[in-house]
């Protein structure tokens, strides 16, 4: 009944009055902003030992914002670099899984047949596998390297973009433009890379957007554990565990750095909602 | 459906396989022997270890003799724990985290299903915000961050229940770490009561219930739950390995005595049998519950049935 409602300008429409989402955006992108830019401007270096202020309270007087933790290292730097680490898994470990899982549900549903027969019946097997206890596997395997943190988090996390992926493939494959291009005669990788990933990316955003803070809450669950980033180098997760062993005497380090991982979760689960309500397309005749 | 039941069974086998080819050949290949963290060993002494423990035969003998054993339910030896077997370990250790695991996956059903009805019966009022806020916030906050935080509000300022330990059995010491656990997964259900019910309310078929004018109690209760219940009966496969998961590091933050802390030190310690034989065990466990939930799945949604 309308004409010429691109799905990006519908999109951005639907999402710029989702208070929420906007709300979430305006907040994560501060967040990575002050991660980014804000240790830099601190006279404290994270790896900085201070003997005359171990577990000090937050106070402005000493320039400590968030307090110091049990060696007197700042922890305002402390929890931003965590965060550097935290953000950083998120939007690696997420690549990994989203060149793994779009060239793999691409693949599988374009052939479609047996060959996706075979490529979706190994998808289902490793569904099955408990996941965490292989990314813990591979960390007691790999040592830990905090590439391989990357890697390995998001080599395991591409099951469901396959998925995806391959079902949109699916019924995307048959359209005319894509028979078209076969009539013109244009070689299959080249379909696939410019005809039917572009097609994907409205439902990859989405996904996107829900994998990052899963990715990241695997990390701290990695780091919580001792078993992801190394000291001094520190994450939202080992922050957390430090804090959680101190929080009778110095609540500080379990408060500050939690509410920065809550937030940060928070914030990309409300623009992932958000994004699937203005991306998806099957409700767009109700709007 | 009994065919659908079997072939559902015949599939979860190379599942459970590679499982076990993968966590074998992977927890063989880390750097790093079983013997390292011990004082030097002399050459003899360390010999006599790996010949003992069988170390020193070719990867695909280790693998089938591993099998063969599993098969009898034998996990082997525990490299660290040296005077115990894996069995021994996981029949200690499973009882705990079952009680745990299982309560608190009683709470989320109850709790969430409950909540996010209501939710979808109300949708768009107060009680429909407050509900979805609330699961955002169960999903949005890790358990390890929610547990220390509650342990410092109920144990430690107001000192209504025990920090951690199981105490002499007393249920009291496993009310937060169930609570903690059942978080996530209440919201979890909620979201998808909530969404299925509101699909299932606007079907033709309750709004021929309501013309017929039947009672909303009875339309809700009698034709709107069950098939609204459905995405949750599938989401009880991954929900189990959420809470196996999440009870590892609820485990080892209220110090109970489960197998997730098992696993836990294991991985740590590079512990190679325990550490199998956990995942080999929680293998089995979700590969089995999936299996479970497909078959019931396809008894509760007829459009299953093949």
């Amino acid at each position: 009944m309308n004409r010429g409602r691109s799905l990006w300008s519908d999109a951005r429409r639907v999402l710029r009055r989702n208070r929420a989402a906007m709300t979430a955006l305006i907040v994560l992108t501060s967040l990575t902003l002050l991660v980014v830019i804000a240790p830099a401007l601190s006279p404290f270096s994270f790896d900085d030992t201070d003997w005359e202020q171990m577990s000090v309270p937050p106070s402005l007087t000493s320039g400590h914002l968030f307090g110091t933790d049990a060696l007197g290292r700042d922890l305002f730097v402390r929890t931003l670099y965590g965060g550097r680490i935290s953000l950083m898994v998120g939007v690696v470990a997420t690549i990994v899984s989203l060149l793994i899982g779009i060239s793999y549900g691409a693949v599988s549903g374009y052939f479609g047949g047996r060959i996706d027969q075979v490529m979706m019946r190994i998808v289902d097997i490793l569904y099955a596998m408990p996941f965490m206890f292989l990314v813990i596997l591979l960390m007691v395997f790999f040592g830990r390297n905090i590439f391989l943190i990357f890697v390995a988090i998001g080599a395991i996390n591409w099951l469901d973009m396959a998925r995806i992926v391959r079902g949109q493939t699916l019924s995307l494959k048959n359209r005319e433009f894509i028979e078209a291009a076969r009539a013109v005669g244009v070689s299959t990788p080249r379909i696939i890379r410019r005809h039917i990933i572009p097609n994907l990316l409205g439902v990859v955003v989405v996904y996107v957007t829900l994998t990052i803070p899963q990715v990241i809450l695997v990390e701290s669950f990695l780091s919580f554990l001792g078993l992801g980033v190394q000291e001094p180098m520190t994450s939202w997760g080992a922050l957390v565990n430090d804090g959680a062993q101190e929080m009778e005497s110095a609540p500080w380090m379990l408060i500050f750095p939690a509410l920065f991982l809550a937030a940060t979760l928070f914030c990309f689960n409300f623009i992932g909602d958000g994004l699937r309500d203005a991306l998806d397309p099957r409700d767009r005749s109700e709007r | 459906m009994l065919n659908f039941a079997i072939r559902r069974f015949l599939g979860a086998i190379p599942t459970l396989l590679i499982l076990i080819g993968l966590a074998f050949i992977l927890i063989r290949l880390a750097p790093g022997g079983p013997f390292d963290a011990e004082k030097q060993l002399s050459p003899e002494i360390e010999a006599n270890l790996r010949l003992a423990y069988h170390l020193d035969e070719p990867l695909y003998r280790q693998f089938g003799r591993y099998l063969g054993n599993l098969l009898r339910g034998d996990f082997g030896p525990s490299f660290q724990y040296r005077d115990f077997s894996v069995t021994e370990l996981i029949r200690s250790g499973f009882p705990v985290s079952l009680r745990l695991g299982g309560l608190a996956m009683l709470l989320g059903l109850v709790v969430g299903i409950f909540a996010g009805s209501i939710a979808a019966l109300r949708q768009n009022t107060l009680t429909d915000y407050a509900v979805m806020t609330a699961s955002m916030t169960g999903i949005s906050i890790p358990n390890f961050v929610m547990a220390p935080v509650l342990i410092l509000l109920f144990a430690v300022h107001l000192n209504w229940l025990p920090a951690g330990g199981l105490g002499d059995g007393d249920f009291r010491h496993l009310v937060l770490p169930i609570i903690v656990l059942a978080l996530p997964q209440i919201a979890y259900i909620a979201r998808l009561t909530r969404g299925s019910m509101i699909e299932v309310l606007r079907s033709d078929y309750i709004r021929t219930a309501r013309a017929q004018g039947l009672p909303e109690r009875t339309i809700i209760i009698r034709h709107a739950l069950k098939p609204a219940l459905l995405p949750v009966v599938s989401y009880l496969g991954p929900a189990t390995a959420a809470v196996i998961t999440g009870s590892v590091v609820i485990e080892q933050i209220f110090g109970l005595p489960g197998l997730g802390r098992y696993f836990v030190q294991g991985a740590l310690n590079r512990d190679y049998t325990l550490v199998m034989g956990v995942v080999v065990f929680y293998g089995i466990l979700i590969i089995s519950f999936n299996f479970i939930v497909d078959v019931v799945y396809g008894y509760l949604d007829p459009r299953q049935k093949r």
